[in-house]
C-alpha cells in the first residue's frame, strides 16, 4: 500500500507558485492574443470578397486540422531556422495556442454573427450606419451574447491547453511538477496536487459555462 | 368473467393528486368508454393499468393474480394489456411490418418467419397490407395509428387499452381509425378506450365511465350516461361538447 | 543568405514517419474504441435514479473534463504505476487515458442522445412487454446514435490531435518520430512540417467524411445533437 506524503510537496509550495504565475501568464497572453485574432479571422470568414475570404478560410483549416502540440513544436524547433533570432518557449507556445484558438474561435463568431437576424442589418443601415458601425453597434453586441458560453468554452480549453507549453519546457505548472517529482521521488503527489490545482481553477470555470448555456437557452 | 379487478388505485405526481382511490372491474368482452375533463386523470388510469405508471396505492388484479412489481412480471403483463397511444409512438427506424413484428421478435422470442407471418396477417387486418415497407415517416397519421393497433394485437393482448386514439388526428383521418376499432369490438375484443368521440363510444361501449378528480363520478350504460347523466358536473362535461349527436 | 529547403534526409526516413502514422492511429482506435463502450456505460450510470450509481460516474466525468488532458497522461503514466505496482508501458498509459477522457466526453454525448429520444418510443417499447433493457437496445439506442455521430465524429477528430501528447512520454507515434528524424538529420524546419502536413491531411480527410456524413443526415431529416 502506497504511504501518500504530500508533505514532499507542501515542501515545494514555492515552485509551484511559480509555476501556477507561469500558468496564468501564458493562459492571459493566448486569451487575448487568440480571441481577438479569432475575431479578425471571424470577420474574415463572413466575408463575401474572396481577398479576405479565402485566406481567412486557409488558416481555420490549416490550424483546425493539425494538433496544437505539433505547432508549439514547430515554431519552437522549426521556425527559428527562417527567422534572424531565437524563439523562447513562452513564445513558440504562446503562438502555437493562440492561432490554434484564434482558428477555433473564428468560428464561433462567425455562427454567431451569421446568427443575427437580417432585419437588424437593414434597421442599422437604414438610420445610414456603415458596415462597420453597424457591426460593431448592433450586430456584435447581440452576437457575443449568443457565443458567450462558446468563448467560456474556449477559455476553459486554452487554459488546459496551457500544459503543452511544458513540452518545450516553459515553466508553468506541469513543468513544475516533473521538476519536483524528479528531485523528491513523489510523482503521485506532485502529479496529483498539480491536477487537484487544475481542478480549482478550471471547475469554477466550467460551472460557469453550465449557468451561461442555461441561461441563454432559458432568454432565446 | 372479471379478467381484470383495479382496487383502491391511487397515484399523484408531485403532490398532485391525479388518481384518487379508483375501484373498477373489467369483465371480459366489456367495451368502456372513459370521458372526462382534461386534468380528470383518464390517461394516468389508463396508464397505471399496465403499469406504464407505478400507482402510489391499490392492487390490480388479472386473472386472479395481483400483479407485483418486479419488472419481469410487468413486462409479463404488459404483453396481456396491449395499449395503443394518442401519438402513435411508432418506432421511426423500423418499417411497419418491423414495427408489428418487434413485440414477437424481441419479447416472444418467436423465429423471423412466423413473425413475419403474423405481422402481414395483422397488418391486413387493419387494411395496410400494402404498406408493410414503409417507414413511419411516409404513412399518415391514420395509418400511423392503425400500424400502432396491429403492433398491440400482435401480442394477442387479453385487454386493449386506447389513449385518446385520435385525438392527434387530421378530422378527416379519425374515421378509418374508428373503423377498425369498431371491428375489434364485433369480434368481441375486451377494451378500455379514453376518447372524446361520445357519438363513437355511444354506439360501440358496453359500459360509460366519467371520471373527475380522480375518481368515478357516474358510470352505466352509454343511455343511462351519455343520455339521462344524473350528475351535475356529468350534464354539464356533456353539455359543453357540441359535437355530440347520437 | 536564403536557407537552403533540404527534404531528401527527412524522405529517407519515411519508413519511420510511416510507422509513427500507424502508432498515431493505433492509439486513437484503440482509445475511442474503449471510449465509446465506456461512455456508453458512463451514461447510463449518470441517467439512473441511483445516486450511488449516478455521483460516481458524475464525478469521472466532472474530473477529466476539467483537468488538462497532458496532466492525466502523466498522472497515469508516472504515479498510477507506483499506487497499483504494476508495469505502465506508454502505450497503455495513453490508451488508459484517452480512453477515460474520451469516454468523460461521449458520456455526455450519449446522454444527451438518449434524452432526446421522445418519452414516448419507451413507452411504445414498453407497452409490447419489452424490458427497460431491450427498450434501450431495441428502440432508444438505434435512434439516438444516429443523431450523436456528428458530435462522435467531432470527438474522433479531436482525440486524433490529442494522441500526439504521447510523444511526451516517448511512444513512437507521428509527433515522437518526427523529433527523432529531426534530431538524428539536423533537419528539423522540413522534418516537422512534413510531419504538420500529414497530421492536416490526415485529419482533413476524417473531417471531410464527417461532414459528408452530417449532410447525408441533414438529408435524411434527422435532427442530431451536440
Amino acid at each position: 500500500m502506497h504511504q501518500w506524503d504530500f508533505a514532499s510537496v507542501l515542501d515545494n509550495t514555492d515552485a509551484l507558485a511559480v509555476g501556477a504565475l507561469g500558468t496564468l501568464r501564458i493562459f492571459a497572453i493566448c486569451l487575448v492574443a487568440g480571441l481577438s485574432f479569432g475575431l479578425v479571422v471571424g470577420l474574415g470568414r463572413y466575408s463575401q470578397r474572396r481577398v479576405f475570404y479565402w485566406p481567412a478560410t486557409a488558416f481555420v483549416e490549416f490550424f483546425r486540422n493539425t494538433p496544437v502540440l505539433v505547432q508549439i513544436i514547430w515554431f519552437y524547433f522549426a521556425l527559428p531556422i527562417l527567422m534572424p533570432f531565437s524563439i523562447s518557449p513562452l513564445a513558440a507556445a504562446s503562438l502555437g495556442i493562440s492561432l490554434n484558438s484564434a482558428a477555433f474561435s473564428a468560428e464561433i463568431y462567425r455562427g454567431g454573427i451569421q446568427s443575427i437576424d437580417r432585419g437588424q442589418w437593414d434597421g442599422a443601415r437604414a438610420l445610414g450606419m456603415s458596415f462597420l458601425q453597424a457591426m460593431r453597434r448592433i450586430i456584435l453586441p447581440q452576437a457575443l451574447k449568443r457565443m458567450t458560453p462558446a468563448l467560456t468554452n474556449r477559455a476553459i480549453e486554452i487554459f488546459k491547453m496551457s500544459t503543452l507549453a511544458s513540452a518545450v519546457a516553459y515553466v508553468e505548472l506541469l513543468q513544475q511538477a516533473k521538476l519536483i517529482a524528479s528531485l523528491n521521488f513523489n510523482p503521485i503527489e506532485a502529479y496529483t496536487a498539480v491536477a487537484v490545482i487544475f481542478f480549482v481553477f478550471l471547475w469554477p470555470l466550467v460551472q460557469l459555462t453550465y449557468v451561461l448555456e442555461r441561461r441563454l437557452a432559458r432568454d432565446e | 368473467m372479471t379478467i381484470l379487478k383495479v382496487s383502491g388505485l391511487s397515484k399523484s405526481f408531485g403532490g398532485n393528486d391525479v388518481i384518487r382511490g379508483i375501484d373498477l372491474d373489467v369483465a371480459k368482452g366489456e367495451r368502456i368508454a372513459v370521458l372526462g375533463a382534461s386534468g380528470s386523470g383518464k390517461s394516468t388510469l389508463l396508464r397505471c393499468l399496465n403499469f406504464m405508471e407505478m400507482p402510489d396505492a391499490g392492487t390490480i388484479t388479472l386473472d386472479g393474480k395481483v400483479v407485483g412489481r418486479r419488472e419481469a412480471e410487468l413486462t409479463l403483463v404488459r404483453q396481456r394489456i396491449g395499449m395503443v397511444f394518442q401519438q402513435f409512438n411508432l418506432f421511426p427506424h423500423m418499417t411497419a411490418l418491423g414495427n408489428v413484428m418487434e413485440g414477437l421478435r424481441t419479447v416472444r422470442r418467436m423465429n423471423k418467419a412466423d413473425a413475419q407471418a403474423r405481422a402481414e396477417r395483422e397488418l391486413a387486418r387493419v387494411g395496410l397490407a400494402d404498406k408493410a415497407a414503409h417507414y413511419p415517416a411516409h404513412l399518415s397519421g391514420g395509418q400511423k395509428q392503425r400500424v400502432a393497433i396491429a403492433r398491440a394485437l400482435a401480442m394477442d393482448p387479453e385487454l386493449l387499452l386506447f389513449d385518446e386514439p385520435t385525438s392527434a388526428l387530421d378530422p378527416e383521418l379519425v374515421g378509418e381509425v374508428l373503423g377498425v376499432i369498431r371491428s375489434l369490438a364485433e369480434e368481441g375484443r375486451t377494451m378500455l378506450l379514453v376518447t372524446h368521440e361520445l357519438g363513437f363510444a355511444y354506439h360501440v361501449a358496453t359500459r360509460v365511465i366519467f371520471l373527475a378528480d380522480g375518481t368515478i363520478h357516474e358510470q352505466g350504460t352509454p343511455d343511462e350516461v351519455l343520455k339521462h347523466p344524473k350528475k351535475e358536473r356529468t350534464q354539464a362535461f356533456l353539455a359543453r361538447h357540441k359535437e355530440f349527436s347520437l | 543568405m536564403a536557407y537552403q529547403w533540404d527534404f531528401t534526409p527527412v524522405f529517407a526516413n519515411a519508413d519511420l514517419l510511416a510507422q509513427g502514422l500507424v502508432n498515431t492511429l493505433k492509439v486513437t482506435g484503440a482509445s475511442l474504441a474503449c471510449g465509446l463502450v465506456l461512455g456508453l456505460g458512463f451514461a447510463l450510470m449518470r441517467l439512473s435514479r441511483q445516486r450511488l450509481v449516478s455521483w460516481p460516474a458524475g464525478f469521472v466525468i466532472e474530473v477529466f473534463r476539467t483537468t488538462p488532458p497532458l496532466v492525466q497522461l502523466f498522472w497515469f503514466f508516472f504515479a498510477l504505476p507506483l499506487i497499483a505496482g504494476i508495469e505502465m508501458t506508454p502505450l497503455l498509459a495513453a490508451v488508459v487515458t484517452f480512453s477515460i477522457q474520451s469516454a468523460a466526453f461521449f458520456a455526455e454525448v450519449f446522454r444527451a442522445g438518449i434524452v432526446s429520444v421522445e418519452r414516448g418510443q419507451w413507452d411504445g417499447a414498453r407497452a409490447i412487454g419489452m424490458t427497460h433493457g431491450q427498450a434501450l437496445r431495441r428502440i432508444v439506442l438505434p435512434q439516438a446514435v444516429k443523431r450523436m455521430i456528428p458530435a462522435f465524429m467531432e470527438r474522433a477528430i479531436e482525440l486524433m490531435k490529442t494522441t500526439t501528447l504521447v510523444a511526451t512520454i516517448a511512444y513512437t507515434d507521428l509527433l515522437f518520430a518526427a523529433n527523432e528524424i529531426a534530431q538524428k538529420t539536423f533537419r528539423p524546419l522540413e522534418t516537422f512540417t512534413v510531419a504538420a502536413l500529414i497530421y492536416f491531411v490526415v485529419i482533413t480527410a476524417f473531417s471531410l467524411l464527417a461532414r459528408q456524413l452530417e449532410r447525408h443526415l441533414a438529408v435524411s431529416g434527422e435532427s442530431t445533437v451536440h
